[in-house]
């Protein structure tokens, strides 16, 4: 029998509405890394909140090394050495890499000030054992997101943790900075660390985890060895149902060109070039995926074909018909159809209803609009439908948007979009933050689209999805496409290179 | 015509008028780093300057009175952080409150304890420093140094010593990295065991006593007297001098000396250009406004200011 570092026993905790941990037991054994799988809501968080102090459990008790211990709030986790990566970053942007790290247990000199000169040493230490380097000088706001995450990582150490809680470490991260992750995790595991790793990607347990418990609906519905379990197995008990993981896709049968980009260049916000000449088109039937690491020029990309930022050159024709800096709104009409990156920024507003802002976009025509005021019967009709054929849950047209879970919301926007037979959808990440479910669901709208014959130019951090869904893949790095694949001929390592700018790299591995 | 008015008796007065709007700027720089905004700098300015006045009066003893008015500012400080932090209230709106509050009780008081809005100073603080040679006596670079640096009230010297203490406490200890954290993200503070009420609260009373400070410098130093409604706006420069200073205490006492010496070029001006005494007085604000439309008074404020901590659910 291994050393159990944690046991958390018959932890109960009630939020108004819901009950997020529901007598929920879960174990860790020392030296393992233990990951901890559930859809969105399933408590997985809630569970490790109440670990770190950020929640009390209504009842339950935790041990940690075999004694009872209660954790009122994060100083009594880290003096247990608990500590916790969380999925948005918990660092402190204009401040400096070794001041978040020391923030609220700095070391002092003369028991007044910081202590800045060792602070420094004590960093580039844990860095080094750790088997990296980083600049401990440098501002959070100035650094990678990959680089943020180690310095959680360190963050942690520094507070002498034992047990690592990382809550979906890999969101935010590119495929190469995901390998390096699971490398720090490797050794850190070599160290003797307990590590307890949140996700809802199967294929990072399978690939890092010794063991795995998965959460349902604030329960725990299973504890499985990671050797002993499979992808398909564990996503049916997250899911509590049979979930068809490989897309079938009808055979790629484009037809007319819909969307032809020519050229186009446009500056960021900073007024630096972000998309720059970039050429391509869609056709009828036709899934075009463009695979890159955020902030490359895509999110502008979109915003140039949407109206909402203008292109300094370069032509957009829908159809042959020259759409080129048209207003959002007549580039609507023209049937456009935009699924935004930024859901809660640009897709809904929060506090309308589903009813509302199911005709966003499409309130001021007929028949939602009639002279001055709406038209509730059919706002509401056409709501009513709506939440029937995409499933909105709970069905209820009058609920404000900030009420319901992620997937529900982008199942508003997909309905929303897909209402009115679009020409050219546009999809950006619109998977992000889902649960197993409900990306399903989008999954399968997107390619019903694309069979019916409607052009579609889909945006995504993941790969795996630029990978199963596209006919076509553009690799887009700094404002460029730097290739265009065929999915069935390319892996996440080609994509990946290519995304990170290495076309030296691909071109020697070609000439093998 | 030039002489007469850029001399070493200007710089003296520049350094003056800029020592209120130092203090309270830097009562702002606490309050905002910590994500507290404190609109209410200007009431807390004048109900110091009051209490300044009433407890000398009272007291015969000067010192008393710019206890009192640090200790009314802490009090002040105290309401917007109870109404702020711990109720969550609107913070401009709490702010405005103090304002307006401060404007009748200082009146009311005025009138209940001395029967009328105009006190004159019973007692005044010390100059120290080294003496002034009489004019011709000597040499008039030495005077003009004394005149300049080193014949002021000791309220000048207090205030040098707490900007220095501030940037130190600021930026080389523990309390001044975890105020900088609680303003930017608190939640990532919270999460490394600091204590964010503590934190605001401590910063937020700290902003009243400077601001108390500063009003008691206002009415024992600078006029003498208390009137109503004497700071005058004072608290909304300071606001402008913390911003131009970009947060900073070194750059807040740096734009409260450039607004000082407006606001004493102003005062030298009357009666000397054939301008209205109305537009020399606007000098100041408009200054204030010049430089915070020009790119070298544009500043990121902090992230998290304005918005009450709270733990999210979920």
């Amino acid at each position: 029998m291994p050393e159990i570092a944690l046991e958390m026993k018959n932890i109960t905790k009630r939020f108004p509405l819901v009950v997020a941990n529901d007598k929920v037991s879960f174990t860790v054994y020392k030296g393992e890394i233990h990951a901890l799988v559930g859809e969105n809501g399933a408590g997985k968080s809630t569970l490790m909140s109440i670990l770190y102090g950020l929640y009390q459990a209504d009842s339950g008790k935790i041990f940690i090394n075999g004694e009872k211990v209660s954790i009122a709030n994060p100083n009594v986790a880290i003096n247990l050495k608990i500590g916790m990566v969380h999925q948005h970053f918990m660092l402190v942007p204009p401040l400096t890499v070794t001041e978040n790290i020391i923030l609220g247990m700095e070391p002092k000199k003369n028991n007044i000030f910081i202590d800045m000169e060792n602070a420094t040493k004590r960093v580039e230490e844990l860095s080094k054992s750790m088997g990296f380097k980083i600049d401990s000088k440098a501002k959070i706001e100035n650094i990678s997101v990959g680089i943020q995450q180690r310095v959680e990582i360190i963050k942690v150490l520094y507070r002498g943790a034992e047990i690592l809680v990382m809550d979906e470490p890999t969101a935010v991260l590119t495929p190469q900075e995901v390998e390096d992750l699971f490398e720090i995790l490797r050794s850190l595991k070599k160290q003797g660390k307990t590590i307890i790793f949140i996700t809802h990607k199967l294929n990072e347990v399978k690939a890092l985890s010794d063991r795995v418990t998965v959460m349902r609906r604030g329960k725990v519905v299973g504890v499985k060895d990671t050797k002993d379990t499979n992808q398909e197995e564990i996503a049916s008990l997250m899911v509590g149902r049979k979930v068809i993981f490989d897309i079938e896709k009808k055979p790629h049968s484009p037809g007319k060109t819909a969307l032809k980009v020519e050229k186009l260049k446009a500056l960021s916000n900073k007024g630096l070039p972000a998309v720059k000449n970039i050429s391509f088109e869609i056709k009828e039937g036709e899934i075009l995926g463009f695979a890159g690491v955020e902030g490359n020029g895509q999110t502008e990309l979109v915003e140039v074909i949407t109206g909402l930022r203008p292109a300094s050159s370069g032509k957009i024709f829908l159809y042959d018909h020259d759409i080129t800096n048209y207003s959002p709104r007549s580039i609507r009409e023209d049937k456009i159809a935009h699924i935004p990156e930024d859901r809660k920024q640009r897709g809904i507003i929060s506090n309308y209803t589903v009813a509302e802002n199911l005709i966003l976009g499409s309130h001021y025509r007929s028949p939602f609009n009639k002279g001055l005021a709406l038209n509730f019967t059919a706002i509401n009709n056409h709501a009513n439908n709506l939440i029937k054929d995409f499933d909105i849950r709970p069905s209820d047209k009058d609920n404000f948007l900030k009420s319901l879970s992620g997937g529900n919301q982008q199942k508003v926007i997909v309905a929303r979009e897909l209402y009115g037979e679009p020409k050219l959808l546009i999809a950006a990440q619109p998977t992000r933050g889902l649960d197993v479910g409900s990306i399903e669901f989008v999954h399968q709208q997107i390619l019903n689209e694309r069979d019916k014959g409607k052009a579609i130019l889909l945006i995504s951090a993941d790969l795996e999805e630029i990978l199963s869904l596209s006919d076509r893949i553009a690799v887009i790095y700094e404002g460029e496409i730097v290739d265009v694949l065929d999915p069935k001929k390319t892996d996440e390592n080609e994509i990946g290179l290519l995304m990170t700018g290495s076309t030296a790299n691909k071109k020697l591995s070609k000439a093998k | 015509m030039f002489g007469d008015i850029f001399n070493a008796q200007f710089v003296a007065s520049s350094i003056r008028v800029a020592i209120p709007l130092a203090l309270a700027g830097l009562g702002g720089v606490f309050s905002e780093r910590s994500g507290v905004i404190n609109i209410g700098l200007e009431g807390m300015i004048l109900s110091g300057a009051f209490a300044a006045v009433a407890v000398t009066n009272f007291t015969q003893n000067p010192w008393a009175g710019v206890l009192g008015a640090i200790l009314v500012g802490i009090l002040l400080g105290l309401i917007h952080a109870i109404t702020c932090i711990t109720f969550k209230a609107n913070q401009i709106v709490s702010g405005v409150a103090i304002n307006l509050f401060s404007s009748g009780i200082t009146v009311f008081f005025s009138w209940l304890l001395f029967g009328e809005t105009q006190i004159m100073v019973k007692s005044n603080l010390p100059i120290w420093g080294l003496p002034l040679p009489d004019i011709g006596e000597g040499s008039t670079f030495v005077r003009n140094i004394i005149v300049m640096f080193a014949h002021h009230s000791p309220l000048v010297y207090l205030t040098i010593v707490i900007f220095i203490l501030a940037h130190l406490i600021i930026y080389k200890t523990p309390f001044g990295l975890r105020l900088r954290s609680v303003g930017e993200y608190p939640q990532a503070a919270d999460t490394m065991g600091v204590n964010i009420i503590k934190m605001r609260y401590i910063a937020v009373m700290t902003s009243g006593a400077l601001a108390g400070l500063a009003g008691s410098f206002l009415s024992l130093e600078q006029a003498h007297f208390f009137v109503k409604e004497m700071s005058g706006g004072r608290g909304f420069i300071a606001l402008a001098a913390m911003i131009f200073g970009k947060w900073t205490p070194l750059g807040t006492a740096g734009a409260a000396l450039l607004f000082g010496f407006g606001e004493a070029l102003a005062m030298r001006l009357q009666g000397v250009l054939a301008i209205p005494v109305q537009f020399i007085h606007m000098v100041p604000y408009l200054l204030a406004i010049f430089v915070l439309v020009s790119a070298i008074g544009r500043a990121t404020p902090m992230a998290a200011v304005g918005i009450p901590y709270e733990k999210e659910i979920g």
